[in-house]
């Protein structure tokens, strides 16, 4: 390894050759300012606030993008520097609304920290805001570009990340502004709401659609039973929320806070997770034996089938046709589940808690009404989740583990994978195995579909029958393997897991924000952990998911799962 | 008129560019013949000894630029910017104009030296009766054997495609030129490597100005020592000038380094038009200083103006008299700029917004020392933050105007 030392403050630091200034400063213990750099993301230097004096060149560079060398000799906190850096800020907050109190992302802003560190109360510059519509004509994502900062992290996410290209710069100078599509409103485009550029804003110019009243209302109404589900990945999220550790396992303590917060029962998607695999799982073999169209590909992912029937729309015929868990779970809820505890089903009230903003616009999808009412009510955000239990007051910290409630609250290992990439492919393999071969699964980690590669690939054994099956996460990935599908190039894959988002839905666009692949990792570690530490580890030993089919469904894949747990696919339009 | 010379420009309106004959009648061609007896590391050294910065503005010396792409093993696109967006600048056109198979034969020298069989010339939209001039010269060059294949029976096989811009003035900016030519917006880009490794469709690029690779063929002729014995010892030869604003003989002119302003304005120009008083000028386009009658002296060299912390810029010598106000000149720059800082950058995007209304502020007579003192600190911020060239220099105009001018203020 090539090396440098150079000198940050006067502090002596060796670091590898190409590191940027930014870098070494963290390895010396100085945290510059940024606001456009992202650590998942190109290296942009437009907001400029990174700027340090190079002692050596007699110059002032963006640390961000300047590379270390040797004997440079550099200074963060010179007279000088503070006067630039407080100078691009004030330049910053003379364009934007500085209305925080009223902003949704006042304690995760990152503008908001910079101010508090550099003090930032009053400057004399004139303010001037630009004013634009707010969009919130999805439902799912709401654009405030007045906020906006313009530090293109949103349009990276949306271009080079995800390769859909909604979200690009347009007009220059003090019209610069993100556009969608061609100036549209997003829902007229074919966003596909993986909410990835809420994730990467350091702003509150992009953000979910808080949907937590309508929450407050359902549960202050008697009338309603209001039951939850939560999906794998929040439990490693939310935690963040509140301070805690990236990546902590809070399963039992989002338990006890739900029920705190008065749902009358706290159900588990993945318990609908495992249900996914029953019906996936029996689809696949059944595509194989009867030659229907191969490689299916998992449809647990909104963000993915909307980019899918966007981008796609002639290959919709190899998505599964398996609704995700979230919409299972509303489907068993008003049928099952409302007969079973004998509610009326028009009185049921169904909130999901998701990583994900597209699962949002998956509820609304008009045909997600088989029970005759809507499968799921309300879907919530890991960070409107964190919103509500503030709101209730609850310390979360402190609060003791609970267990979901029975009768959809059992899961598996095969479950909780789900929330990271891999996770449906290894969970639909344990279970195939013993379908198929009948014999027990000796080694259950499929280590090959793991990990944070985008395009991931293994050969499974199927008592002499090789399958071969691929893993790709971000929409990128997928579009490079939709890509291989379309030219002809993937006729040997039986089976493809794509997630829209990188990480799958532990790094969803739903999650807190703040996230980076490494943060996105350590709670995919917490998922594997949780794996691991349950009892049960294959979704067809799951026994509220037998007895589900004991009782009601009766065979995976038979006539009410088709009516109840499936849908189809139709092509999205730009409007 | 004296002190005008006629070596790099002596061409203009002298020659038929119709045809190629005219050109080559007058000598054309003949830097070419020579640079191709000679290897390329002895035309970088006879650029490099001559001393030649670029003429777009930036004032890079032309034989490290050279060099640094001949380093390159692959070959490079030679790139000619002609994107001429600086306000007051217009000496480019001329060489579009009324000498444009110097342009080409510059291009191909540089070919030649560093390495290149694609040439593009970046033409301005706004320019687009030069652009006609310089495709049909395209052609009758390429037809006369000067373009093409194994050109003047060497092993040199190069040829030169027009590209137009957008209109956007960063464009002249080389990554952002290089954005729009590849089909994107006009913005600038951050590189990590030169753009002599990496240009172009990211390959190796060599980028000049129009007069820049119009200075070059000179420098292997016998009319090489005569140019180089004009200017100054750090300053060689001559520049091409853009001579505009309340002057009585408004033109492009070609000077020695080394005169001064009093003599470009008042012998070259004629004086100040109807007779008026000199008030200010503004030097290099819009991103330069403005200068007052104490400067009328400074020796027109890049290490004069160095000393002054000023560059020539493009050329352009905008001359303003009396009855102009240097508070409402402001504001016109700044509106310039409002309008055409890319907004990519903090700095440049919202610096001049606020250089706007500040400029307001003071033409309007209500600007405090409070607003003075700010205009520095945002000027402070552009000209050492900001991403690339057009934010660091936006604000020259106005903080030099603040130095010359600030009793006029008060």
């Amino acid at each position: 390894m090539k090396t440098c030392t150079l000198s940050i403050n006067n502090k002596k630091v060796t670091v590898e050759a190409g590191t940027t200034i930014l870098e070494a400063a963290k390895l010396a213990g100085y945290y510059i300012p940024t606001l456009c750099n992202h650590p998942d993301q190109a290296i942009k230097a437009n907001c400029r606030i990174c700027v340090v004096e190079d002692k050596t060149a007699g110059k002032f560079v963006a640390s961000c993008s300047a590379m270390v060398y040797e004997g440079a000799d550099i200074h963060t906190n010179t007279k000088e520097v503070r006067e630039l850096q407080i100078g691009i800020l004030e330049l910053i907050l003379a364009n934007h609304p500085n209305d925080c109190l009223n902003c949704i992302r006042n304690e995760t802003c990152e503008l908001r920290k910079l101010c508090e560190r550099f003090h930032v109360r009053n400057y004399n510059l004139a303010h001037e805001t630009d004013i634009y519509p707010i969009d919130n004509t999805s439902g799912v994502l709401v654009r405030d570009r007045n906020k906006c900062i313009k530090c293109m992290r949103c349009v990276e996410a949306c271009q080079e990340t995800q390769m859909v290209g909604i979200l690009s710069p347009s007009q220059r100078s003090v019209n610069t502004n993100i556009s969608a599509g061609f100036n549209e409103n997003l829902d007229e485009t074919l966003c596909t709401f993986c909410g990835q550029c809420s994730a990467v804003c350091p702003v509150g110019a992009i953000y979910e659609n808080d949907e937590t009243e309508k929450v407050w209302e359902a549960l202050h109404d008697p009338k309603k039973h209001v039951i939850v589900q939560t999906a794998p990945a929040v439990r490693v999220g939310l935690g963040e929320e509140f301070g805690m550790p990236r990546g902590s396992k809070v399963t039992g303590k989002m338990v006890a806070a739900l029920k705190m917060l008065g749902f009358d029962k706290v159900f588990d998607t993945d318990f609908a997770a495992d249900l996914t695999i029953m019906e996936e799982g029996h689809e696949l073999l059944s595509r194989i034996k009867n030659g229907g169209t191969l490689p299916m590909i998992t449809s647990c992912s909104p963000g993915w089938i909307n980019y899918a029937e966007g981008f796609y729309p002639e290959l919709l015929d190899h998505l599964s046709t398996c609704k995700s868990p979230q919409q299972m779970f509303g489907a068993v809820a008003k049928t099952y589940y409302a007969k079973k505890a004998g509610i009326d089903p028009a009185n049921i009230f169904t909130v999901s808690v998701m990583p994900c903003t597209a699962k949002k616009y998956e509820s609304k999808r008009p045909e997600m009404n088989a029970s005759g009412y809507r499968d799921v009510d309300v879907v919530l955000t890991t960070r409107e989740l964190a919103r509500l239990i503030k709101n209730a007051g609850i310390d979360f910290t402190n609060l003791e583990d609970e267990d979901f409630d029975s009768i959809m609250g059992a899961s598996t290992g095969a479950a909780v994978i789900f929330g990271a990439t891999g996770g449906v492919m290894e969970a639909a393999l344990r279970t195939v195995y013993e379908v198929v071969t009948g014999k027990t699964l000796e080694k259950i980690d499929f280590d090959e579909v793991r990990g944070l590669e985008g395009i991931k690939e293994a050969t499974v054994d199927l008592d002499g029958t090789p399958i071969k099956v691929a893993v790709a996460h971000g929409l990128a990935n997928a579009h490079k393997v939709m890509e291989m599908i379309k030219n002809g190039q993937a006729k040997d894959y039986t089976f493809i897991e794509i997630m829209s988002c990188t990480g799958g839905c532990a790094g969803g666009g739903g999650q807190p924000v703040g996230a980076n692949k490494s943060i996105k990792a350590r709670r995919i570690d917490t998922i594997y952990n949780i794996d691991k530490e349950m009892p049960i580890r294959k979704s067809h030993e799951n026994p509220e998911i037998k007895q589900l089919y004991e009782e009601y469904l009766g065979q995976p894949n038979g006539p009410l799962s088709h009516s109840l747990l499936h849908t189809h696919y139709h092509p999205r339009r730009h409007k | 008129m004296g002190k005008t010379l006629s070596i790099l420009t002596k061409n203009f309106k002298n020659i038929n560019v119709d045809t190629i004959d005219d050109y080559l009648a007058a000598g054309g061609y003949e830097g070419l013949r020579k640079v191709l007896s000679l290897t390329p590391a002895e035309v970088i050294e006879v650029i490099k000894a001559s001393g030649l910065r670029g003429r777009g503005g930036a004032a890079f010396p032309t034989g490290k630029k050279w060099e640094q792409a001949a380093r390159v093993k692959e070959d490079s696109y030679i790139l000619c910017n002609a994107d001429e967006g600086e306000p007051g600048t217009f000496k480019d056109r001329y060489f579009l104009e009324f000498d444009p198979y110097r342009i080409f034969e510059g291009m191909t020298i540089a070919a030649y030296t560093v390495g290149g069989r694609e040439g593009f010339i970046y033409i301005r939209e706004e320019y687009r009766r030069q652009r006609e001039i310089v495709l049909k010269a395209l052609e009758a060059a390429r037809a006369a054997g000067f373009l093409g294949k194994n050109i003047l029976g060497s092993d040199l096989s190069f040829d030169i495609k027009v590209v137009s811009g957008a209109g956007a003035f960063v464009c002249g900016e080389t990554t952002a030129l290089i954005q729009s030519m590849e089909g994107g917006s006009g913005r600038p880009k951050i590189k990590f490597q030169r753009t002599a490794v990496s240009g172009l469709f990211g390959r190796p690029t060599l980028a000049n100005n129009v007069e820049s690779y119009c200075v070059v063929p000179i420098l292997f002729t016998k009319d090489a020592p005569v140019y180089l014995s004009q200017g100054t010892e750090k300053s060689k030869g001559s520049k091409v000038i853009s001579l505009c604003g309340n002057v009585e003989r408004p033109g492009v002119y070609e000077v020695p380094f080394g005169i001064t302003l009093r003599e470009i304005i008042y012998e070259i120009g004629g004086g100040i038009k109807n007779g008026r008083e000199f008030k200010f000028a503004q030097i290099g386009g819009a991103s330069g200083p403005i200068v007052s009658k104490s400067l009328l002296d400074l020796p027109y060299t890049y290490e004069d103006f160095g000393k002054k912390g000023y560059s020539l810029g493009t050329g352009a010598i905008l001359v303003a008299d009396d009855t102009n106000s240097v508070a409402e000149f402001m504001v016109t720059i700044q509106e310039f700029f409002v309008h055409e800082s890319c907004g990519k950058c903090t700095p440049c995007r919202e610096g001049n917004r606020q250089l706007l209304k500040l400029a307001h502020k003071i033409a309007d007579k209500k600007a405090t020392v409070e607003d003075f003192l700010t205009v520095k600190r945002i000027a402070n911020v552009m000209n050492k933050c900001s991403f690339c060239g057009l934010g660091t220099a936006a604000p020259t105009a106005m903080v030099s105007a603040i130095q010359h001018f600030y009793d006029m203020y008060n």
